[in-house]
Order: structure tokens, then C-alpha cells, then sequence
């Protein structure tokens, strides 16, 4: 009797043990299940939907199709979860996920409270408002809302941001939170806000769901910074140097003129180093680059991020640009020798 | 147990005492049980720290820097997170306390129709349970605050009676602006209390010595209006009104109900309501026939002797299952986060957000719907001993 409970005392104690020793690398979990595990929204056109047979779309959805094909060579490797505003870090820190691309804004507290690192930004964005022009004509500006209620999702930056820019305005105003966008954006139809708030990349793309989009109008302001873009658990250097170069491949393969067509053909062809280097071409005498390898990936890993997903300009104007219903200009997303934002350190 | 003195005492192993046996073994389980918790609590910690995720408590003292809808308390975005917590649970308690009333009322209600012999009466209460039943309470969440939402008009269309106004956004009141004075009409409260019981009791005497009962029901019931009146009378009359003013959406000043309370609270009640009339049929079903055939046969008309002779036996098989309704009513005021009526998962939801910190969030959820449940099954456990059958024939 008395050694058996010793027994169990001491393999229960043994248990708990090792029940908190740490796991390996994400890149090595990902390259022995065979699929990169990619935390989405529950559906926000352009950045992240999933249609009728479960096939997901978005610029937050081909920048996890670029890692697959970085790390296994094949874009189509990606188990999507969708995930509310409220389990998304959750999610990411349990490991539930190995990347975070949810249309989720960089914040220092995000950023250095909650074992977490943004590694890059996908998408310059602000918030904005919206109003129906048809119930409340008089509204040109965000500060005719003195008295208003207006409708967002819970568990985001929107809420802090409303509350900061109308206590600068001294602005009176009410605030219904849901949990999830589509009842929010219902609550707003029904007349019980009378505006809805997010991101304005959101507010386009919730607008073209309306009954009658042209009703509704994106009020002029932008009341915030909103940087988007991918996250990692920290302290995974290995995994992070991999998701943050493999979007800066994505932005230097714009800025030098590859994409999905043309970068077999330019991997042949073309005699700009950095070129070269990007794409891992073996050189006259037999030697490499090697950044591929040095970051513990295949030497061909852009051109397979490259060709099967395309450049930056590519997922843009597919997603949410010029060649997709949202139509939003390129703006701050821009490349920067263009006016813009976006950025990339060379490959060197 | 009274031992022989001169009985030879034997040496005897403490293990061989199954008294001590017993108690060795369960306060060792405990042992392993503690430790088992408070390694996961040091693992936790261990592995957040390791992966540099802040925690603690310290955050519910920061700004929250949201607002809410609803308050009963005095709340802005100025105020921290422990407040805005607090908004949270008392809209929560709100909504669970008037829904239990409610759904008691209705359950009763639905369930004694389900037992009447009129055909009707009781298809149409067997409908309804079936009905609400088996209907997930989510979706019957959403209809209801289409529902509730839809017919209402628009701010500027407010459909209005003196101060008072009804539009989709909500049922604006004048809101009452209490004076010094003010805590009069409680005092006023608390001596009907104390005047009914006395004034109850001496009925009591009154019927069991002349058969005769005194209308000390009615009584009481008017001291509890009356003197809460009296007593604020006296007082000065210390209340006005903050009447709510038109702005260009809807109304400034004044108090609003607003639509998704009650959304939520019909949801709520109309559901449980249903569980309960099941209940009831159950614990009257119970009673055997015979009581109501004596009742009968002692003259009482139906409805006395429902009233007097069933129900309260009935009660005794009631209130077990009706415990559990009311902790689930409680529990299911948690799905108000879909259609954003700020209890405390909303509240709370907002909060881990922005701070990030889940596990105490999650916590603070736990802890606070584990006391709010353990508190009520406690008061329906005393009350079900007070109601147990015997009590008075063992006194």
C-alpha cells in the first residue's frame, strides 16, 4: 500500500517533469508535418475568405501560400484557422498556429507584452468611419458624430482608437461592441448605430456586401495608424528570420521587376546580382549565394514564393487592387521609389 | 462507546484503525491534489515567463479607455479595468435576476397548462416547450433582437409619450436624480418588513383560533407600497428628473434600456421558461392523486387546493431542477457577447483584447460565475430544506 502510493506520488511528480520542457523549432515542426499552420480572419474580403468549398482567398492568405512555398516548396501546403478578434494571440502562443496573418495591427504592447513579434508590415492601413448617407445626409466628417453610436468588433484596436480621437475632439458618442463583424455590420443596417467602424481596407471591403454599397459612405478621416501584418511567437528566431524575409522577397521582387511570369525566364537571364542572389542562382564558377541555406531553407525559396503566389504588386492589385471588386488604390503601399511606404532591405 | 476498564488493553497499529486509515488516505489525495495544481499554476507561470509574456493582476488598475453602452454604475473610459469589470457583472446579474423572476413566472404558468385538462390550453403549452426546447438558444438569441430591433422606429421617428421615447435605440426614460434624504424610502421598506411579519404571524393566530382569516395578505402588501411613499414624503420628496433631450442621433441625458437587454432578457426567459414548465409538470405529476382527491373531498375547489395541497409537495421535487435552470440562465447570459450587450464575457473580452492578458481574464470569468452559481444554489439548497417533507412532523 505505502509503496504504492510512492509510486504514485514520485510518476505523477516525474510527469510534470517534462511536461514543461519546451519544443523544437517551428521550421522543423512545419517541415515534419508538411503544412505551414496559418491563423486567418473568420472572413474579411480581400485580406482573408474562405468560398463555398472551403478554397481561402486574401492578401493574409497568399502571404501564408508564399511561406509554404518558401519552406516546402509547394503554396498549396497551408492548413487555415479561423479565429476571432479574441483567440488569435491566444492561438499563436499555444501553438495552435506557427504564424499569425489575421489583418492584426503592430502595437508595442502586442509587441513586447505578449511573447510575440511582428515580422513586417503588410499593410499600411488606418482606421476609418462609415456612415448611410441616405438615414444621416448631414454626416461629411468624422466630428458631425458628436452624440453618435457607432458599432465595432470586440477584442481590436478600434475601440482605444474611438475612444482616444473623441476624447481629444471632445466628442460625446456610444459604443456597441460585437463579437463577431457580420453582427456588427447587421446591427449597422438595422439603423441601431449609426455608423461602423474599422480598418478602412475593411470598411471598402464590408461595403461591397451592403445592400446598397452606394448608400454607405467611408468618411473622409483616418483616426489612426493601423500597420498590419504577419506574427510569430518569440523567441523562434529561426522561423522568425524566415516569415520576415520571405514578405521582404515578396516587396525586393517588385522593386526588381519579377514576378509570377517572368521569374523563371529572369532566373536564366538576368545579370543583376541582387537578382541573383534573390533567387539562388549558381554562379559561372559553381558558387552560391547561400542565403537560402543560411536561413535553413531550399536556395530556390523566393522563386518558388515568387512564381507561384507572385511579387507584392501582384497579391495587391489581385486582392484588393485594381484587379479585385475593392479597388483600392495602392496609396501608402506603394513600393517607395514610387511614394510609398513599402520597403524592403536588399538581399545582400 | 463506553469501554470495560478492566478490559486488557491491546497495543494496537494506528493503520489498523480504519478511522485513521480512512483519514491518512483522503488527506494524502489532497496532498496530491494540491501539488498537482500548484504545478500547473508554477508551470504556467514558468512557461509564460519563458516565452516573455507578461502577467499578473497589475493591468486591472490601468485605464481602460473603452466605453460600454450600459452601465448601472457611473462608468467612462476614463476609469480602469476593474470598473469596467464591474459594469460587466452587474449588467450581468441584471439580466440573470430579472430573467430567473420571469422565467419562473412563465415556466409556472406553461407548465400548469401543460397539466390542464382543457385541450388547448395544454397542446398549446406543449408546443411551446417542445418548441423552445429544442431550438438552439443562440438562434433564438439573433430572432429575438431582429425582432425586438426591427418594428422599432428609427432615432428621428422616436415614438414618444411626454418624456418618455421608444426608437431602435432603445427606451429612453427620464433618468431619477436622488436628493439627501433619499435613503428615507428604504427606511420606509424596512419597517413594512418588519411590520408585515408581525402583522402575518397574528393572522396565522387569528385563523387557527376562529377559522377565520383576516385579509393580512392584502395588508401587507399595501404597507410595502405605502410606507416606502410615506416615508419619502416626509423626507421632502428629494428626487427630480434628468429628462432626456433630443440630439442629432436619438437622446442626450435621461436613461436608456437599451434593445439588446431586452432581447437578451426575452431570449433568456422565454427559453428557460421552458426547462421550467417541464419541471413543474414533473413535481406535480409526482404528488399521488389521492392528495388531490382528499383536497377534493374535503371541499377545496380546485384551485385552492392546488394552491395549498399540491404545490406544496410538488415544491419538494421542483426545486432541485429548477436549481440547475437558474444556474444555467445565469450561465447563458454569457451569449449577450453576440449581440453586443455589455455583460461581463463582453466586457471581459474587451479587456483581454487590449491587454492581452487571457489566462487572468479567463480567471476573473471563472471565479466570478463560479460564486455568483455557488451563492444561488446555496439559497435554493436551504430553501429546499425548508420545504423538505417532514420537517414539521419530526419538530
Amino acid at each position: 500500500m505505502k509503496n504504492k502510493l510512492i509510486t504514485l506520488i514520485l510518476g505523477t511528480a516525474a510527469g510534470f517533469a517534462i511536461a514543461g520542457a519546451a519544443s523544437a523549432g517551428t521550421l522543423d515542426d512545419v517541415r515534419q508535418h508538411g503544412f505551414v499552420q496559418c491563423g486567418v480572419s473568420q472572413g474579411l474580403m480581400g485580406f482573408s475568405v474562405p468560398d463555398a468549398q472551403n478554397n481561402w482567398t486574401g492578401m493574409d492568405v497568399d502571404f501564408c501560400r508564399a511561406i509554404a512555398a518558401a519552406v516546402l516548396g509547394d503554396s498549396t501546403k497551408v492548413k487555415f484557422t479561423p479565429l476571432t478578434a479574441k483567440e488569435r494571440f491566444t492561438a499563436l502562443q499555444s501553438g495552435e498556429i506557427d504564424v499569425l496573418s489575421r489583418n492584426t495591427t503592430w502595437t508595442m504592447s502586442r509587441d513586447t507584452s505578449l511573447g510575440l513579434k511582428f515580422a513586417g508590415i503588410m499593410y499600411y492601413d488606418g482606421q476609418g468611419f462609415m456612415v448611410n448617407s441616405k438615414k444621416n445626409p448631414n454626416v461629411k466628417a468624422v466630428n458631425d458624430l458628436a452624440g453618435a453610436t457607432i458599432c465595432t468588433q470586440s477584442g481590436t484596436t478600434t475601440e482605444l482608437n474611438i475612444a482616444d480621437y473623441f476624447k481629444s475632439q471632445k466628442l460625446e458618442y456610444k459604443l456597441l461592441t460585437f463579437e463577431k463583424n457580420d453582427e456588427a455590420i447587421a446591427a449597422y443596417q438595422d439603423g441601431r448605430c449609426d455608423s461602423y467602424s474599422t480598418d478602412q481596407s475593411g470598411l471598402y471591403a464590408q461595403r461591397l456586401k451592403m445592400q446598397v454599397p452606394d448608400e454607405n459612405v467611408v468618411l473622409p478621416e483616418i483616426i489612426s495608424k493601423e500597420p498590419l501584418g504577419p506574427v510569430v511567437r518569440q523567441g523562434d528566431d529561426a522561423w522568425f528570420n524566415v516569415v520576415k524575409w520571405v514578405y521582404f522577397a515578396l516587396v525586393n521582387a517588385e522593386e526588381l521587376g519579377l514576378n509570377s511570369k517572368n521569374v523563371e525566364e529572369m532566373k536564366k537571364t538576368s545579370t543583376n546580382p541582387e537578382v541573383q542572389r534573390l533567387l539562388g542562382v549558381v554562379a559561372a564558377d559553381g558558387t552560391a549565394a547561400g542565403f537560402g541555406i543560411g536561413m535553413g531553407l531550399e536556395e530556390g525559396w523566393a522563386e518558388a514564393a515568387i512564381k507561384q503566389v507572385g511579387n507584392y504588386g501582384e497579391i495587391f492589385d489581385r486582392n484588393v487592387g485594381k484587379d479585385s471588386p475593392l479597388k483600392i488604390a495602392r496609396g501608402k503601399n506603394e513600393l517607395w521609389m514610387n511614394g510609398g511606404l513599402q520597403y524592403a532591405p536588399p538581399v545582400r | 462507546m463506553s469501554l470495560d476498564a478492566s478490559a486488557p488493553r491491546q497495543p494496537r497499529s494506528l493503520l489498523n484503525n480504519a478511522r485513521v486509515r480512512g483519514l491518512a488516505l483522503q488527506a494524502v489525495l489532497l496532498l496530491i491534489l494540491a501539488a498537482f495544481f500548484y504545478d500547473l499554476a508554477l508551470n504556467t507561470m514558468d512557461n509564460m515567463a519563458t516565452r516573455h509574456i507578461v502577467s499578473g493582476f497589475g493591468f486591472l488598475w490601468r485605464r481602460a479607455g473603452f466605453e460600454v453602452s450600459f452601465s448601472l454604475i457611473p462608468y467612462s473610459g476614463e476609469d480602469n479595468y476593474a470598473r469596467a469589470l464591474m459594469v460587466g457583472f452587474f449588467n450581468t446579474l441584471l439580466v440573470s435576476a430579472i430573467g430567473i423572476v420571469l422565467a419562473t413566472v412563465l415556466g409556472l404558468v406553461i407548465g400548469l397548462m401543460r397539466l390542464s385538462r382543457n385541450w388547448l390550453a395544454s397542446r398549446m403549452a406543449a408546443a411551446y416547450i417542445e418548441t423552445m426546447r429544442n431550438v438552439p438558444l443562440l438562434l433564438q438569441l439573433f430572432i429575438w433582437y431582429r425582432l425586438v430591433l426591427s418594428p422599432l422606429p428609427q432615432a428621428r421617428d422616436a415614438i414618444t409619450i411626454g418624456s418618455a421615447s421608444l426608437s431602435n435605440k432603445g427606451l429612453t426614460l427620464p433618468a431619477p436624480q436622488f436628493g439627501p434624504g433619499a435613503w428615507m424610502a428604504w427606511a420606509g421598506l424596512l419597517a413594512a418588513v418588519v411590520l408585515s411579519v408581525f402583522i402575518l404571524r397574528w393572522g396565522r393566530r387569528q385563523q387557527e383560533a376562529t377559522g377565520k382569516k383576516p385579509p393580512t395578505d392584502l395588508l401587507a402588501a399595501l404597507l410595502y407600497v405605502a410606507f416606502p411613499v410615506l416615508f419619502f414624503s416626509a423626507a421632502g420628496w428629494p428626487v427630480s428628473f434628468d429628462h432626456p433631450v433630443r440630439s442629432n442621433f436619438g437622446f442626450s441625458g435621461g436613461m436608456t434600456l437599451v434593445p439588446e437587454f431586452m432581447a437578451l432578457l426575452l431570449a433568456l426567459s422565454i427559453y428557460t421558461a421552458a426547462f421550467i414548465a417541464e419541471a413543474v409538470r414533473a413535481g406535480i405529476a409526482a404528488v399521488s392523486k389521492g392528495q388531490s382527491e382528499a383536497a377534493t373531498a374535503l371541499g377545496l375547489k380546485p384551485g385552492l387546493a392546488m394552491r395549498l395541497v399540491v404545490l406544496p409537495q410538488a415544491l419538494r421535487v421542483i426545486i432541485p431542477p429548477l436549481t440547475s435552470q437558474y444556474l444555467n440562465l445565469t450561465k447563458n447570459s454569457s451569449l449577450a457577447v453576440a449581440i453586443g450587450y455589455p455583460d461581463l464575457v463582453s466586457t471581459g473580452g474587451t479587456i483581454l483584447g487590449q491587454t492581452g492578458q487571457a489566462i487572468e481574464v479567463v480567471l476573473i470569468w471563472m471565479v466570478i460565475y463560479l460564486t455568483l452559481n455557488l451563492l444561488t444554489s446555496g439559497f435554493m439548497n436551504w430553501f429546499n430544506a425548508r420545504n423538505r417533507l417532514g420537517g414539521e412532523v419530526m419538530a
